[in-house]
């Protein structure tokens, strides 16, 4: 079995060798050193003292990979809604499915989702899966994951995506560990190896480190990515692929969870639908200062989001919070201003295709990733700026 | 009744670097502290425990030092502790730690409610309570945000949903994992830290599982493998621009403009 086993001999300096886990996994006794529960098999140590610590690889038996076969894609819905979400999932399984020569397949389930559906067949899927009964109604977690369950036994494929949402992350984890295998959590990068093995890139530690996952003995293997990290694909004008409608007994459909109530919450835009995002951060001196942010994003028609101090400041909703801890968005044009650049916030918009970021510190983080890097002073640029584009946009009307 | 709060220990901040030469962790004056979500699950319980006068557990599995966050919640008004620390869970990822928790739960005894936090800062997941949860074979619940009641028999909780909150009565024994806003968690206090000073933390070793087959914990257990972990790559090129207020947002308006933004 895969283990680190440790050369007690090589050991020259415990202390050192203690101090190269980041997990504080290893300890040092009179015995020498041991590793304890703490480690993550992160291979650091193995990296760091070879001579000390040494991996030896796993010879587990692999279940056999030729069995399953296609890519699947969990359908999150809210109400007849598809969540967009799930078209970025299409998009990303039929280029990987196209690598492997494996069908791409959609797993849809509730009450009544004809509609929903047909409307799949527009995004290029070989087949939809469709368990349609009322017991599906509301999201509860047991007949949610007993249709889950009856889809993979009976299609067995070899990859199974979902979206990070409320209920794919709550979904996700309970089929994953039912058929005991792997459960790699927002990617922001998947790809697939010749043999199906699934390579995830996934940010660990609070974004301040990559990770690069894979599931070799396991199948299926079940990623959940959250909502703006792929592009969806164009809808097209004609219908393909099939629709598969299934049956399940409603012996399977019990749950110990009775639905009282459904209580809508305001509506409010969402950042992440946004295509032009205004970014405030803390050089925001002022609460009313916001006001500049506001008026560039309304010029822009365009939306305002901010870093984490101004919601702890009570200065704007936790729902305009981009980051790690906050929503991930994916617009076409993100300003920042005043804005560090801190990990935690990045990971929330790194993705985005034009990045201008002000700020008057030369040696600001944000300007590592910023395509253009402005620097000065917010309270000098933006009235200026917002001046600018007033005046622009009455010439292009008289004009 | 009695109710589960699984609590872990994770790192005192998320500023860890990474060297980029060598691959390895800088970790200079990396501490520890409790899972921040998990005080909101500790809070949720000494609500309930007031309320209804449950005994509460926390279970947490870990290096012999998590025993820190068991104290601590010794000071919050937790009743015993339990930390499950052994070689054989070494290596766990979601789906073994979630079933090393969940044997560690069953050897505590029929609880009523278990309640995880919403995720952890370090593993940042989410996943560990669903998964307790199908491995014990109860309902779950995630993104608790408030309680409604609770008596023997069910629990009425709001869900959190992205766009509406959703009121589901869960027959017991079920598993929640509780949102931020539940419930502001009280501080450790003095006068507790006093009286459970001497209060002993139970160890749950592996030969006090019920289930000894060591492939299913820890790394044998892991059916995810890390194959390297890597800094985040800087984004490509980028323009610098320098200059004054104005020079800058007459090129900035100039850009957005040249962008068909405005
Ligand atoms: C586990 C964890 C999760 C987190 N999650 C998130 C998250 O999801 N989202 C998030 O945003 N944060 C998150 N944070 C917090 C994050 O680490 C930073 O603290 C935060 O993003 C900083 O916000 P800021 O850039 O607005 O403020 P600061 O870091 O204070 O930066 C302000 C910047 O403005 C510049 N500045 C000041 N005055 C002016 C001026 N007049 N003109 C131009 N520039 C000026 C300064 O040079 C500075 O760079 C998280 C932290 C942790 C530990
Ligand atoms: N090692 C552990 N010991 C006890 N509880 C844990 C452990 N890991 C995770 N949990 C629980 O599961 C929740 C979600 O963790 P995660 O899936 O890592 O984000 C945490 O808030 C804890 O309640």
């Amino acid at each position: 079995m895969a283990k680190i086993i440790i050369h007690q001999d090589a050991v020259k300096d415990p202390q050192k060798a203690v101090s190269v886990c980041p997990f504080n996994a290893i300890e040092s006794t009179e015995e020498g050193l041991s590793i304890n529960a703490a480690c993550k098999m992160c291979k650091i140590c193995v990296k760091r003292y070879p001579e000390i610590f040494e991996y030896v690889k796993d010879e587990a038996p692999s279940v056999d990979k030729d069995l399953w076969r296609g890519i699947a894609v969990y359908i999150d819905h809210i109400e007849e809604n598809i969540h967009p979400v799930s078209f970025e999932l299409i998009g990303k399984a039929k280029k990987m499915a196209a690598k492997i020569g494996h069908p791409v397949y959609c797993l849809l389930m509730g009450d009544n989702v004809g509609n929903m559906a047909e409307e799949l067949l527009h995004y290029g899927a070989d087949e939809v899966f469709v368990y349609d009964k009322p017991q599906l109604h509301h999201f509860r977690i047991e007949p949610y994951a007993a249709v889950f369950e009856d889809f993979i036994r009976k299609v067995q494929p070899s990859i199974v995506l979902v979206g990070g949402t409320t209920v794919g992350r709550s979904l996700a984890p309970r089929v994953a560990a039912r058929f005991r295998t792997g459960l790699t959590a927002d990617c922001t990068v998947l790809d697939v190896q010749e043999n199906t093995d699934l390579d995830q890139i996934r940010p660990a530690y609070g974004g301040n480190i990559m990770a690069h996952i894979h599931t070799p003995r396991h199948r299926p293997q079940f990623a959940t990515v959250r909502y703006k990290i792929f592009d969806a694909p164009e809808r097209s004008n004609t219908k393909s692929g099939t629709l598969t409608p299934c049956k399940i007994g409603d012996d399977k459909l019990h749950s110990k969870i009775r639905v009282l109530e459904i209580r809508k919450k305001e509506k409010v835009k969402s950042i992440e639908d946004a295509d032009i995002i205004v970014v405030a951060g803390r050089a925001f001196k002022k609460e009313e200062d916001l006001s500049m942010a506001y008026e560039l994003a309304d010029l822009l028609g365009g939306m305002v989001a901010t870093t984490r101090p101004l919601i702890e400041a009570g200065w704007s909703d936790p729902r305009m919070q981009i980051g790690l801890s906050g929503r991930t968005v994916k617009p076409k044009l993100i300003i920042t201003c005043g804005v560090s650049g801190a990990i935690q916030f990045v990971a929330g918009m790194n993705n985005t295709e034009n990045i201008i970021s002000i700020n008057r510190d030369p040696k600001a983080q944000i300007f590592d990733i910023a395509h253009y890097a402005v620097i000065g002073d917010i309270y000098e640029i933006l009235p200026d700026l917002i001046a600018r584009i007033k005046a622009g946009s009455t010439q292009q009307g008289t004009s | 009744m009695q109710i589960t709060v699984c609590i872990k220990q994770v790192p005192g901040t998320s500023e860890v670097d990474i060297d980029e030469k060598t691959g390895v962790l800088k970790r200079e004056g990396i501490d520890s502290k409790m899972n921040p979500y998990d005080l909101y699950a500790i809070e949720t319980a000494l609500r309930l425990k007031a309320e209804q006068g449950a005994k509460v557990n926390v279970l947490t599995m870990g290096p012999p030092q998590a025993e820190a966050v068991i104290r601590e919640a010794y000071m919050m008004g937790a009743d015993k502790g339990f930390l499950m620390t052994d070689k054989k869970f070494a290596g766990a990822d979601v789906l073994a730690t979630a079933y090393a928790l969940s044997q560690g739960i069953r050897t505590l005894g029929d609880s009523d409610l278990l309640i995880c936090g919403k995720m952890t800062t370090d593993g940042d997941t989410a996943q560990v309570g669903p998964e307790i949860a199908e491995y014990l074979q109860i309902p779950h619940v995630a993104n608790v945000r408030r309680i409604h009641e609770i008596n023997e028999k069910a629990i009425v909780v709001e869900m959190n949903m992205a766009e509406s909150v959703e009121i589901q009565e869960v027959q017991l024994p079920c598993l929640i994992t509780v949102e931020k806003d539940i419930y502001p968690p009280r501080l450790p206090s003095f006068k507790l830290k006093l009286k459970t000073a001497g209060r002993p933390v139970k160890n749950v070793t592996f030969k006090d599982l019920k289930d000894r087959n060591e492939m299913h914990y820890g790394l044998n257990g892991s059916p995810t493998q890390v194959l390297r972990i890597f800094p985040p790559e800087p984004n490509k090129t980028n323009e610098h621009w320098e200059g004054s207020g104005e020079a800058l947002s007459k090129r900035l308006a100039e850009k957005l403009h040249e962008l068909k933004f405005i």
